[in-house]
């Protein structure tokens, strides 16, 4: 590629070039961070649509024989019960219980598979699984040969629907397609990280910037913009999504995080489940809480979260959420403080502001998307 | 403001000199460098701050970032407008943009500054080592 860097770039690098993005470095990749402006890319999404580059997650096919049985054992969701066609959110463990990754599985078939997982993550996840596969099952790291990107926004499926077929819009969440566009092969899939309506399509390297250039075209007058990945961090806080390395990591647990619901223990054997049934017997010690600020100022990681002057927890994402104009963020706060509604102060280097757990999502649509 | 006039801290603060006073704002760089502005704690009229030493933080949606006294002085105007409007510094960053207004304790801090010219030449190299 044209940089000079190290960094790894998407097939649509020179798309966010002429389009005067602002890259940066993110997970080893050079990305756009925004274009016209994260507050504006962030109300585009809201309002109408917005499209985006994720082609630094990574893609990740894990198939052959006992590809079924491998998988969930190193997955904590039930997977038995997924019709092919069908994704679900799951977390990586370590034999601690700590979270490796967090990632989303789609089911193409009986031992049949593709992984999309955090792009800090990925060299990651491929060596953990390399490292556990029976001989009968291939992992194999696609990501550098395709792409990846997102369609999200309140008119997001007026936008596909023109775009690729009416038909898709109708998929139920948490489903994908395999479709053919001008003669090529692209996968849908109704996920997203936004909160709104959205699809994420994935489709060969050498498709990826036509794709990119006929959606922006076929959505300009319903307002779709290209959106960076700074957007993309304010929208999925104000749903109170976690963030892999902010909100989640190698030190935590899905019991403290509140991900007990990708979580299942009644499942055969899985990579942490013994650490998780001892945690979830004893109680979490502290659990990940959404808070509000209740006056002005920007919580973010690593600020302490007190109580009465006591330190009991911190911060792992805040910002200034764009849509409701106050301070929002998610921390680690002592179980005992955890409940909704608990007054809790977050230290803003030295100044003490004043806060309530609340329950995320921070941001709930006002009118369903068509 | 002609940005020509003004004189320029390596921190990225503009400087336009009145007499014995200093008005302080940060450049199109900076707000360009931070993006959108949420929020800022303006500092309370009356604090006396010290060359290159914190007057402030302006957040952005992409992080927060210190604000450093381009000269010492006593803070004797803030910027209110910016409480209801931080995206003035990213709107107009050398005009309605600007910050506090300082009464300099010591005059001889200009010398450390940059003309205009000169901190052109200080981004184009700091551009440069950043690729």
């Amino acid at each position: 590629m044209t940089t000079t860097s190290d960094l790894l770039t998407t097939a649509l690098h020179g798309a966010h070039r002429a389009l005067g993005a602002k890259l940066v470095d993110f997970a080893g990749w050079e990305m756009p961070i925004s274009y016209a402006g994260t507050l504006a890319e962030h109300a585009a999404v809201r309002r109408a649509a917005g499209l985006f580059d994720i082609g630094h997650m990574g893609r990740i096919d894990v198939r052959g024989p006992g590809a079924d049985a491998f998988l969930s054992s190193l997955v904590t969701a039930r997977l038995d019960d997924l019709r092919p066609g069908s994704a679900r959110y799951a977390l990586v463990c370590s034999e601690k219980g700590t979270i490796l990754d967090d990632i989303f599985v789609y089911r193409r078939g009986t031992d049949d598979w593709l992984l999309i997982v955090n792009g800090s993550n990925r060299l990651k996840i491929v060596d953990w699984l390399e490292r556990r596969r029976p001989r009968t099952v291939a992992t194999v790291d696609r990501t550098l040969e395709t792409g990846l990107i997102a369609l999200q926004g309140a008119r997001a499926a007026q936008i596909l629907g023109a775009l690729i077929g009416p038909d898709l819009t109708r998929t139920p969440l948490h489903t994908f397609a395999d479709v053919t566009w001008r003669s090529i092969p692209l996968l849908v899939a109704r996920t997203g990280y936004t909160g709104e309506w959205g699809v994420e399509i994935m489709a060969a390297n050498g498709a990826m910037r036509a794709l990119w250039d006929a959606a922006l075209a076929e959505g300009k007058a319903a307002g779709l913009v290209p959106v960076g990945l700074g957007a993309r961090d304010t929208l999925r806080l104000e749903m109170g999504y976690a963030l892999y390395g902010n909100d989640i990591d190698d030190t935590t647990t899905p019991l403290e995080a509140g991900l007990g619901w990708a979580v299942d223990l009644t499942k055969a054997a899985f990579v942490g489940k013994d650490a998780l049934v001892a945690q979830h017997q004893r109680g979490v010690g502290r659990k990940l809480v959404g808070f509000e600020l209740r006056e002005k100022g920007v919580p973010r990681h690593g600020h302490p979260i007190l109580a009465g002057g006591t330190p009991i927890g911190g911060v792992t994402s805040g910002n200034l959420s764009p849509t409701l104009d106050k301070g929002i963020g998610l921390g680690y706060v002592d179980a005992a403080h955890s409940a909704l509604g608990t007054a809790i102060d977050i230290d803003i280097r030295g100044k003490i502001k004043s806060a309530v757990v609340v329950k995320p999502p921070f941001y709930t649509k006002r009118n369903p998307s068509p | 403001m002609d940005p020509e006039e003004l004189r320029y801290s390596a921190d990225h603060e503009w400087v336009k000199v009145e007499g014995k006073q200093a008005i302080v704002g940060i450049t199109e760089y900076a707000q360009s460098e931070l993006g959108d502005i949420v929020y800022l704690e303006l500092p309370d009229v009356g604090t006396e701050v010290v060359m290159e030493e914190e007057l402030t933080e302006i957040e952005s949606t992409k992080t927060t970032s210190p604000v450093l006294a381009p000269v010492s002085g006593k803070i004797i105007e803030v910027n209110d407008e910016l409480k209801e409007s931080p995206q003035l510094i990213n709107e107009d960053p050398y005009g309605k943009g600007w910050i506090v207004t300082l009464k300099m304790t010591n005059p001889d801090d200009l010398e450390n500054l940059m003309s205009a010219k000169e901190y052109e030449e200080f981004i184009e190299q700091g551009s440069d080592d950043d690729r």
